[in-house]
């Protein structure tokens, strides 16, 4: 690619929002036919450099902004992103913003179809539809509901919109955070593809993994600045890492092998909780598992394998339909999640923004709802407690803004995970469920969480810890459990595992291939 | 307070509207804020617009706390007109229609039967699950008919002082409907405010499923605040009957949840649930009843008085809509680029 010209050049970008310089000079430069990573932590500057390029934020607008665009070395400033999308800058975001209940060629072609005495021409429609599915080797029926076809499925029926448009730039936001194992795989061959035919990628992610499989170059970005821009190749992810964060990474060393003892060796000690064929039809199949006091328990296994599910069951969300689960030995049946809250089983929904966070309320109130759900409405938390509350999970967290007022909606991604963590904490749960308390969040936040995560077994309290991402499974855990195709097939003690045996493991469900 | 918090409070632009009405008022009528005490007893067009409010003010109290529950009801009206129709009908069938004793049987029984009533709208909501327009719409339409057959399609005229005094009688000098109005909006501010249940209601308004998991008890929640807004919708109900000295099963509290729900969105609560003010309910409640006493005063023919109301409802609503917000909010952007349509931290407090 060296020798051609970039197909996109931007120089000295500033944006300022109030108090914030989101993007401070920084340049930046794609060229046709390459997959180029834009890394950072969260706050690094990521989305804004995006906006500004996809005219979400035009340039020309603030006094305090500057910069030039080049577009194919034309000068380019584009009010909207409609216009940089005419202009060939095609953006898919991480949330699929499609319509579940159009088909999905009414999705590929909304806005644009063609026309015909007046009125839509179906049948081109689903012709081009067609055409362009089978572009990416998609073999499904544009006829068919959107909403039926799978989370993988739908991001490429969103890839399929996006290129229509001759896309000569196609940005792609965290595609993969929803994505399992083979559904990556099918999204990287069609960027594969799309980069043989001299498409620019912009590939955002925070899988370092994906980031070195697909990726020709990289630019790093930290606090709004440049950090410098590099071969893929050439750079040792260490060194990324350290570029990303912009400290050594003595937080994570630390954490290697840290691993706290496994509480219940011995056979007389009762667990804290046991399930017995504990299962629900449709959902996983019956599952025995234990979890003694002060241990981390990881769960492993492929997205829709059953790790979720699990969780859900024993946390009371959704009620199981066999099998018995006790607490300290005492048959319990946890019928609501306020049920398993009372018994000290409290559940981190992996789905943070449906299922977690409430947008509209503050930072404190976030904080304390559990606990206050828990005394009932007529006990109401004094004003001072909930602020003793707030500031104190603030600085054990490491929550920013650092603001109990703040109104969560306006947090990242990471400081909400954290927010939606020290709600739990707050309730002080015997165990704690965190369903990928890690994702989509950047390495700071993650290695604090992770280090939360120790501390808090150190204290006493057992974690079953949910991850997709096998190391840090295997960095927390003394005992992995691995689930797979719905059903529960290792529970196995975590000494000398790596992340090939527990892959072996989790591809072949077998038993036998690591001694018990 | 500075200038930009003020302009993007929710409470900005019902107070706006307000002040716009009472000078409006004040130039057509100059005598319009004199207030005179005649017999002890206050009066003065302040005065009656409180007083001619109360009802509506009453029963958006409730409706602001249903609407925080991302719910609707109804069927407030019908409930106002069964409680008025089972007061009439009890003192009507009391050999003493004028003591004490038989009123206070009276008012009592309407207010037990509005609690079965609001009970009736959570059950529906919060156990079966039915969508809060159309559980409330059933008791919307077969309340009327249920107070029709108390009254038996009659309409019932008492002659009970003690009755009167709750829509027109005064104690200190203040109509008695305005001390009951202020009396349910206070219990209500404190009762939300002072405890917990503001923030669970609100909780379970924006996010359901996110506090269900956090262990708040929404069915109860939905079924309190139903049970309220039946509650204050039949104290309401008592209010316009004992005004009007007469049951009148078709045509007591009608639309009045229409007036409600106005209320309450004038008052910056969002339908969609969530932050809720009882603080704005209050303005909200405040411009409409100020908006029909403008009517009279500048003198409106009577034909053109629901377009006049039409016109000031939509100014409010687009002063308030968001794509309203984003415009002034391009304007301070340019300045400093603020996010536009973000909302400010501080919570619109009663207390």
């Amino acid at each position: 690619m060296n020798g051609q010209a970039p197909v996109v050049e931007m120089t000295n970008i500033s944006i300022s929002f109030p108090g914030v310089k989101a993007l401070d000079g920084v340049s930046f430069r794609m060229f046709p036919g390459e997959v180029h990573s834009l890394l950072g932590e969260n706050g690094a500057g990521k989305s804004t450099l995006i906006k500004a390029l996809t005219g979400v934020y035009p340039i020309d607008s603030g006094p305090t902004d500057s910069g030039e665009i080049l577009l194919a070395g034309n000068r380019v400033s584009f009010a909207g992103p409609a216009q940089a999308q005419g202009a060939g800058i095609s953006t898919v975001y991480q949330e699929v913003n499609l319509l579940g209940n159009l088909s999905v060629a009414e999705n590929i072609m909304l806005g644009r179809e063609p026309r015909r005495f007046g009125g839509i021409d179906w049948r081109a429609t689903r012709r081009r539809a067609l055409e362009l599915l089978r572009g990416l080797h998609l073999d499904i029926d544009p006829g068919s509901l959107l909403g039926s076809h799978s989370l993988a499925v739908q991001q490429l029926v969103a890839i399929a919109r996006a290129i229509d448009v001759n896309a000569k730039v196609l940005i792609l936001d965290e595609p993969t955070s929803s994505l399992d194992a083979d559904e990556v795989a099918e999204l990287f061959r069609v960027i594969r593809e799309l980069k043989a035919e001299g498409v620019a990628i912009l590939f955002v992610s925070h899988f370092l993994d994906q980031v070195y499989e697909i990726s020709d170059r990289l630019t790093v970005l930290r606090n709004g600045k440049l950090v410098g821009e590099y071969r893929t190749a050439e750079i040792l992810r260490l060194d990324l890492v350290q570029k990303m964060i912009g400290k050594e990474l003595a937080i994570l060393d630390a954490l290697e092998r840290r691993i706290v003892e496994p509480g219940g060796g011995e056979d007389d000690e009762v667990p804290l909780l046991s399930a017995t064929a504990l299962g629900r039809k449709g959902s996983i199949a019956p599952v025995d598992l234990r979890i003694y006091t002060g241990e981390v328990v990881g769960l492993a296994g492929l997205l829709g394998s059953g790790r979720t599910e699990l969780a859900r069951i024993l946390s009371g969300i959704d009620r199981p339909d066999s099998g018995a689960l006790r607490i300290d030995g005492t048959p319990h049946r946890f019928r609501t999640p306020r049920s398993a809250l009372a018994r000290g089983v409290a559940y981190s929904s992996e789905n943070r923004r449906a299922e977690g966070i409430v947008e509209d309320l503050t930072v404190r109130d976030n904080i304390v709802l559990a606990l206050q759900a828990d005394r009932g409405w007529f006990h109401p938390i004094s004003r001072k407690r909930r602020d003793e509350l707030a500031v104190s999970y603030i600085q054990a967290l490491n929550i920013r803004p650092a603001n109990p007022d703040a109104i969560v909606r306006n947090l990242s991604g990471g400081n909400q995970q954290k927010v939606l963590l020290a709600r739990w904490l707050a309730v002080a749960p015997r165990l704690l469920i965190l369903d990928e308390p890690t994702r989509g969040i950047d390495v700071g936040a993650k290695a604090e969480i992770q280090k939360l995560v120790v501390n808090l077994a150190e204290n006493g309290m057992s974690v079953l810890f949910i991850s997709a991402e096998l190391e840090e499974v295997l960095r927390l855990s003394s005992r992995i459990a691995i689930m797979r195709d719905r059903r529960l097939v290792a529970d196995i003690v975590n000494d000398d595992l790596t992340v090939d045996s527990l892959l072996a493991i989790i591809a072949d469900g077998e038993l036998t291939a690591v001694a018990r | 307070m500075n200038l930009s918090r003020m302009f993007s409070s929710r409470l900005f632009w019902p107070v706006v509207m307000l002040l716009v009405l009472f000078i409006i008022n004040l130039v057509a009528f100059p005598g319009f804020f004199s207030l005179e005490v005649k017999n002890g007893h206050l009066f003065g067009s302040l005065v009656d617009i409180a007083r001619n409010g109360a009802p509506t003010l009453i029963i958006a109290v409730g409706m602001t706390l249903v609407i925080a529950t991302r719910g609707i009801d109804l069927s407030v009206g019908a409930v106002c007109a069964i409680a008025g129709a089972v007061a009439c009908s009890i003192i009507l069938g009391s050999p003493e229609p004028g003591s004490i004793g038989t009123v206070a049987v009276a008012v009592i029984a309407a207010l037990l039967i509005a609690l079965v009533l609001g009970l009736w709208n959570g059950f529906l909501v919060a156990v079966l699950g039915i969508q809060p327009i159309i559980a409330t719409l059933i008791l919307m339409t077969a309340g009327r008919g249920a107070a029709m057959l108390i009254t038996e399609g009659q309409i019932l005229t008492v002659n009970s002082p003690p009755f009167k005094v709750i829509g027109s009688g005064f104690v200190l000098g203040v109509p008695v409907s305005v001390v009951i109005a202020a009396v349910i909006f206070a219990a209500a501010a404190l009762l939300t405010r002072r405890t917990a249940l503001g923030l669970l209601i609100e909780s379970v308004g924006i996010n359901p499923e996110a506090s269900r998991q956090a262990g708040v008890r929404s069915r109860g929640l939905l079924v309190t605040v139903y049970t309220f807004s039946a509650f204050s919708a039949a104290i309401a109900g008592l209010i316009l009957t004992s005004n009007q000295t007469a049951a009148d099963a078709n045509n007591t509290g009608l639309f009045i949840e229409l007036d409600a729900i106005l209320a309450v969105v004038i008052g910056g609560t969002s339908l969609a649930g969530g932050r809720y003010s009882l603080l704005g309910t209050l303005v909200g409640a405040l411009v409409i009843q100020t908006l029909v006493t403008t009517v009279y005063t500048v003198g409106i023919p009577p034909i053109a008085t629901m377009v006049f109301k039409a016109a000031v409802v939509t100014a409010v609503c687009l002063l308030q809509s968001p794509t309203t917000n984003a415009a002034f909010g391009r304007r301070r952007r340019s300045l400093g680029r603020g996010r536009p349509g973000t909302r400010t931290a501080e919570r619109a407090s009663v207390s």
